[in-house]
């Protein structure tokens, strides 16, 4: 098989596809986005709880999509849940940065080397938006639940 | 010769054959054979074509309708004589009727804006199908926005056949229009557009065929189906981008207002008064793309000078053997099996999304459309949120569906 195939397709990406963490409706919001692909029609909801101290304190996804949609959006909330908003933001500048082909120098080693089960996807540019949806869509949450397009 | 064992229609067109033509067909990509199934979003074009447009503006090219020097009168020549292939092409009464446009949508935006947007009160009707591609919708849905027209929406059955009883019954009193594709870019059903058109007239409704498919697969003749309106596109006919035309009938295109205003679609222009061209030049306002006409016209004459009737029987036979081939799959759903349906294969896989399916297939040296391929409203038909899409041309092989079949079982024991 193509190389750059199976650094995409690898097992815990399928994983997080085929069971994707977190996934499910969230009563006690307080923050929720919708982001949506135009092209290709799939579409994610984000929501989240931000605490007092400005940690999500959970956070949970719906939505159908590709196989990298899906796994980018588990991968992410279970990275995430417990952090704090500003170091959310920080993982998804770094997550944005690898999956373009850069090297994220702003990560630890642990969330990096969690991400990098994403870096596969930056040899298939035409996917890139497929795994930045539920980043951008959990960024809108944040700022107040406004609909994210893929970009 | 293609040695290639049977069922193979006799006949002396080979794919083989033409293959020579396409040079792109014979480019390795990553390194490997590439089989292009994805004609119906835009076909490769032959050398013919490429070097009628280099020769052209290498020798004889200028503005059109313009300059009394040289240039501009070949010009000139060359891009009326264009209009006449595209006439010849479609079997029109006049070159009158033919009207250069950009692509297909424009046609069709040109008879919303033109024809149908001053026929329209409140509650008037425009009836259209469920499986139109945007470029049959939007322009409709303008009308719905800004005149308050209503979509009256034909569905197809489950196997996208049309159901010409329920469009005949969707035509009433305040049916302005109907707006049907003459070729599904997704199911690939073929229309009975002649039928359709008998129907409609009978009631004094006008018809537009979306021929961007259409033309492609079937044999048109517009005089023959009695059509008031028909869009084709070039870049789907083996042609460049950037040029299309709209078949009009004679009357309609007279009554029409200009579409867009500027040089060239004028009588005479005044600080307080203005006249216009008649058609066609009324509704080909600025500098029509000249280069993209002689291209066309290229390919219209390298498609017509192959014997149309065993084009299609290929096309059908290279369908017919990858629907025969993917009925093993039982993993993967056809949508689209309309008796004579042209050479589309629309399909959804258990547990693939049709952008993973793309993804692989492509590495694995098949070019497939993937997505809701611009017919949402008949994603939504079909429960669908999206399809991936197999295309055949005239230049594709019996290789090209063992490539596609070979790829298909690589992505379902990769994300199966």
């Amino acid at each position: 098989m193509d190389d750059g195939l199976r650094e995409l397709y690898q097992e815990v990406i399928l994983d997080h596809s085929r069971h994707p963490r977190h996934y499910g409706p969230l009563d006690g919001a307080t923050h929720m986005g919708e982001g949506h692909n135009p092209l290709c029609g799939d579409r994610v909801k984000i929501y989240l709880v931000e605490g007092p101290d400005n940690r999500i304190a959970e956070i949970k996804f719906e939505g159908k999509g590709c196989a990298i949609s899906q796994a980018s959006a588990s991968l992410m909330t279970d990275l995430i849940q417990g952090r704090t908003v500003a170091e959310a933001e920080r993982l998804m500048g770094g997550f944005l940065e690898l999956v373009k082909g850069g090297d994220p120098a702003n990560l630890d080693e642990e969330d990096r080397e969690r991400l990098d089960v994403m870096a596969g996807v930056s040899a298939f540019p035409m996917r890139v938006k497929c795994a930045t949806l539920a980043w951008h869509t959990m960024k809108s949450a944040l700022e107040g639940g406004k609909t994210a397009k893929a970009s | 010769m293609n040695a290639e064992p049977k069922s193979r229609p006799v006949s002396a067109f080979s794919p083989e054959n033409v293959r020579d033509d396409f040079e792109i067909l014979s480019r390795p990509i990553y390194g490997k054979p590439y089989a292009y199934l994805d004609n119906a979003a835009s076909a490769q074009k032959p050398r013919q074509v490429l070097g009628a447009m280099r020769e052209f503006a290498s020798t004889e090219y200028a503005n059109v309708h313009r300059g009394v020097h040289y240039l501009s009168g070949r010009a000139t020549d060359r891009y009326e004589e264009a209009r006449e292939t595209v006439r010849q092409f479609l079997s029109a009464g006049s070159v009158d009727e033919i009207v250069f446009t950009k692509g297909g949508t424009e046609a069709i935006n040109l008879v919303a804006a033109s024809f149908a947007a001053p026929l329209i009160a409140p509650g008037d009707e425009i009836v259209l199908s469920v499986m139109e591609h945007h470029s049959n919708i939007v322009p409709w849905h303008f009308l719905r926005e800004r005149q308050g027209a209503v979509l009256r929406w034909v569905d197809v059955g489950d196997d996208g056949s049309l159901d010409v009883e329920a469009l005949d019954a969707a035509i009433g009193p305040k049916t302005k229009l109907v707006a049907i594709s003459h070729m599904s870019n997704v199911l690939g059903t073929v229309t009975p557009l002649k039928e359709i058109v008998a129907r409609a007239h009978a009631k004094g409704v006008p018809v537009l065929a979306d021929g961007c498919q259409g033309a492609v697969h079937t044999r048109v003749d517009v005089r023959d189906l009695d059509i008031d309106f028909y869009a084709i596109t070039g870049h789907k006919l083996y042609g460049p981008t950037g040029i299309g035309a709209l078949y009009a009938k004679r009357a309609h295109l007279k009554a029409m207002r200009p579409y867009q205003g500027g040089g060239e679609m004028i009588g005479e222009v005044t600080r307080d008064r203005i006249t216009y061209a008649d058609p066609p030049a009324r509704f080909e306002a600025g500098t029509p793309p000249i280069i993209e006409s002689i291209g066309l016209a290229a390919a219209l004459k390298y498609f017509s000078s192959l014997d149309h009737d065993a084009v299609h029987a290929h096309e059908a036979d290279l369908y017919a053997y990858a629907r025969e081939q993917v009925r093993a799959f039982n993993w993967l759903r056809v949508i689209g099996d309309a008796p004579g349906k042209g050479a589309i294969l629309s399909f959804e896989a258990d547990g693939m999304h049709a952008h993973d399916l793309a993804t692989i297939l492509d590495r694995e040296g098949v070019a497939v459309r993937a997505g809701h391929h611009c017919a949402q409203v008949l994603m939504e038909r079909f429960g669908a949120v999206s399809t991936t899409r197999a295309s055949f041309a005239l230049y594709n092989t019996r290789t090209d569906v063992e490539m596609l079949v070979a790829a298909l079982a690589k992505a379902r024991k990769i994300l199966g």
